[in-house]
């Protein structure tokens, strides 16, 4: 009984107190708008709080953590092959991609290589987890700015992808594919010629987008010079992916440090853009599409004959060590350290996510932005909250 | 007792129901024709998807659908909103639409109010919808609701200039400010001594033409000058608080106001509710001929649906402009084009009479 009251007590006391702060807040200069935490520009539950002068924004700060999950936790108490199904939800729309480092870190740790095979298609399903990703934000940045209709168009062509990953794995968004030292099963019949179709929509796609935003006036206007991000600041502040190659860092995990997926046996063009602005982001996103497509069709043409898993005791048992793997997804680089006390459960799981880090900048990115502005910079920067928060 | 005047002059009072009526109709049924057509049917075609299929053969039934859900739902007041304000504001939105629909003729004798200066009149009465939406954002006591009220002010009264001095050309050219007066100026003109397609003005006034309907378009507030708005930046700007009932008053003034700025624009200049005049000589009519009355809505309709197509089409192509940019627009582009526009016109208007 008494709790109640006392929490009664308490709610009001805060209540009186958050009257107070709107009275200060009438009085003094300015006004904070709260972003969020359920906000339409924000898909998710991502909180930013700015101070407003006018329409300018004095200071933003970002405040993560509504949507956490608690991966890193409650990984300890999975064995391996269960943890896959955990973090596939990081960042939801390329969950494929969320898998790969994790078992290549576990491979690394038990000494195990998947055979070639494997790692050819690993490297077509992380791909197309990218282009299925990447779509998404190609449409989304349009609905930002204000223009509804190329959203729709990137649900229908994403489709195509979402089609052969569902029939490759069985699952549309969440695979649960890859497993320690292989992947579970190979691809259907007919598959290959099926996705070559599908990545043809893409490109049809990535055409339509430049068409349609890229060469866009008002699109132009509202991304250049918008949210610059000089190379040493990106850096500074721990940026990756397309966000960082898009201030003129050409650094890319696929091509640097290609462990364990088959990207060295394909042809392709890492792009950067030089300007770090939003117009760049968006650009270099797109040509990113445009490579990943190319880079599916090539391994489409070589994958290899041969086993898909590699000899995996049946309960698997990793032994004592610790190994950190990184890769380059498509929200940027996804990194796992993975520590085993020799058990059938990791002892610690870090998970290094891309969208934590990249939104690390935008306190100093918003400042003096407008409100407008904020939205822009926000979606071009191309966070998932589940990649936030874990 | 009070009541006696309504009983002493029986012919207008007749009159003035029947009048208020057919005002009704003419402010909603076009608005449902366009939302049905083009913001449900039309968009969902743009962007590759059905639109409504359920509600009656091909969901034509899905604004009634709409209409019902707003009327059930709560009608709710934030806490700290100035509770009469927020309830009267979509009142003075409507009523801005209401006021510019009564001036605009629909034929021969088929027009509500026929003001000698009818241009001017309708120019001013669009403007009162900026005092609803100011009291909409402000009344909601609340931060989205705020800038997009502020947001809306700053742009309506910018483009409220472009309008006029767009429309000034049609006046000049017309002789007058009638709007009965400049469709018939339309049908007798000639182009080059041919009046088989009489003369639309929008032949002559092209960049007038232009620039109205883009100072249109940021009249309504859609994209790519939907700043108030807004949905992905301020929610829904000054309507974000709004539910129910008096949403659904937000919403019919929007598209009704859209229809009824397509019916200025008809008549200002692709002719009004007049057909071209090669078609008086095929059915071996007068100009006004009374049977224009029941065919000149038709015309009329015909002509709102070209208009506000190119209006919906613009809505989900563009994206749309920061507050800035679209200032600038208007005072470096816009006004300055509309004046030289304005200079030209008089000249000609001069140098050929």
């Amino acid at each position: 009984m008494t709790a109640i009251s006392d929490r009664r007590q308490l709610a009001y006391i805060a209540a009186q107190a958050a009257d107070a702060r709107v009275n200060i807040e009438l009085e003094a200069e300015g006004m904070t708008l709260n972003i969020g935490p359920q906000h339409p520009a924000t898909h998710g539950t991502l909180r930013i709080v700015a101070r407003l002068d006018g329409e300018q924004v004095v200071e933003a700060n970002p405040i993560m953590g509504y949507m956490h999950r608690g991966y890193e936790k409650l990984a300890e108490v999975r064995t391996y092959p269960q943890v896959t199904a955990l973090i596939n939800r990081i960042d939801w729309l390329g969950s494929f991609a969320n898998e790969v480092p994790f078992i290549l870190a576990s491979e690394q740790l038990m000494g195990i290589e998947a055979p070639e095979r494997a790692q050819h298609i690993r490297t077509i399903l992380f791909e197309m987890a990218r282009i299925a990703n990447v779509t998404l934000f190609l449409g989304d940045m349009g609905v930002q700015l204000g223009a509804v209709t190329p959203i729709f168009y990137a649900f229908r062509d994403r489709e195509h992808i979402l089609n052969q990953i569902e029939s490759a794995t069985g699952g549309r968004f969440h695979p649960n594919f890859d497993r320690i030292g292989g992947l579970k099963d190979d691809l259907p019949a007919g598959w290959i010629d099926e996705t070559k179709r599908s990545l043809k929509e893409i490109r049809k796609f990535c055409d339509q987008m430049e068409d349609l935003i890229i060469g866009n006036e008002i699109f132009q206007a509202r991304t250049r010079n918008i949210g610059v991000i000089p190379a040493d600041i990106a850096l500074s502040y721990g940026m990756s992916g397309a966000n960082l190659r898009a201030s003129g860092v050409d650094w890319d995990l696929r091509r640097d440090s290609p462990v364990g997926l088959a990207y060295d046996k394909v042809d392709w063009k890492v792009w950067t853009h030089t300007d770090g602005d939003s117009f760049a982001r968006y650009w270099v996103r797109l040509q990113e599409t445009r490579e990943s497509c190319k880079i599916v069709e090539q391994l489409l043409d070589t994958i290899p004959s041969g086993p898909i898993m590699a000899k995996v005791p049946r309960i698997i048992k990793v032994p004592a060590g610790e190994a950190f793997i990184e890769t380059e997804n498509p929200l940027g680089v996804m990194g796992y350290y993975v520590v085993s006390q020799g058990g059938l459960e990791p002892f610690r799981v870090k998970i290094r996510s891309a969208s934590f880090s990249n939104m690390s900048i935008s306190p100093w990115l918003l400042k003096g932005a407008y409100v407008p502005d904020v939205i822009t910079i926000l979606a071009s920067l191309y966070f998932i909250l589940g990649d936030i928060d874990r | 007792m009070m009541l006696a005047w309504i009983w002493s002059d029986w012919p207008w009072t007749l009159d003035t129901v029947v009048r208020l009526i057919f005002a009704i109709v003419v402010v909603l049924l076009p608005a449902g024709v366009t939302v049905y057509l083009y913001l449900f049917k039309m968009v969902s075609f743009m962007q590759s998807r059905l639109g409504p299929m359920e509600a009656g053969p091909y969901g034509s039934m899905q604004l009634l659908a709409e209409v019902g859900k707003n009327l059930q739902k709560e009608d709710i007041f934030p806490a700290k909103a100035d509770r009469t304000i927020f309830a009267l504001a979509p009142y003075v939105v409507l009523m801005s639409t209401f006021l510019l629909a009564v001036v605009i003729p629909f034929g021969p004798q088929a027009t509500f109010v026929n003001l000698d200066t009818g241009v001017f009149f309708a120019l001013a009465v669009s403007s009162v919808s900026v005092v609803g939406v100011i009291m909409a954002g402000w009344a909601s006591a609340s931060k989205y609701s705020l800038l997009g009220g502020l947001r809306a002010a700053g742009q309506l009264i910018a483009y409220e200039l472009p309008l006029i001095l767009a429309v000034v050309g049609v006046v000049i050219q017309a002789g007058t400010l009638n709007l009965q007066g400049i469709v018939t100026a339309q049908t007798q003109g000639e182009i080059f001594g041919f009046g088989g397609l009489g003369h639309p003005f929008i032949l002559t006034q092209f960049i007038g033409f232009f620039i109205f309907l883009v100072a249109v378009q940021a009249e309504l507030t859609q994209v790519p000058f939907d700043m108030p708005i807004a949905e992905s930046e301020l929610v829904s700007g000054y309507m974000t608080e709004y539910s129910g009932f008096r949403f659904l008053m937000f919403f019919i003034a929007e598209f009704a106001t859209a229809n009824i700025f397509a019916f200025l624009g008809a008549t200002l200049f692709l002719g009004g509710w007049q057909v071209p005049p090669f078609v008086h000589d095929l059915l071996g009519v007068d100009a006004n001929w009374q049977y224009f009355n029941l065919i000149g809505p038709g015309v009329m309709l015909f002509k709102m649906l070209v208009l506000t197509f190119v209006v919906y089409w613009v809505r989900f192509t563009f994206p749309r402009f920061r507050e800035d940019q679209l200032q600038k627009f208007a005072w470096k582009f816009l006004i300055p084009l509309s004046l030289v526009n304005i200079a030209i016109t008089g000249v000609l208007k001069v140098a050929f009479s």
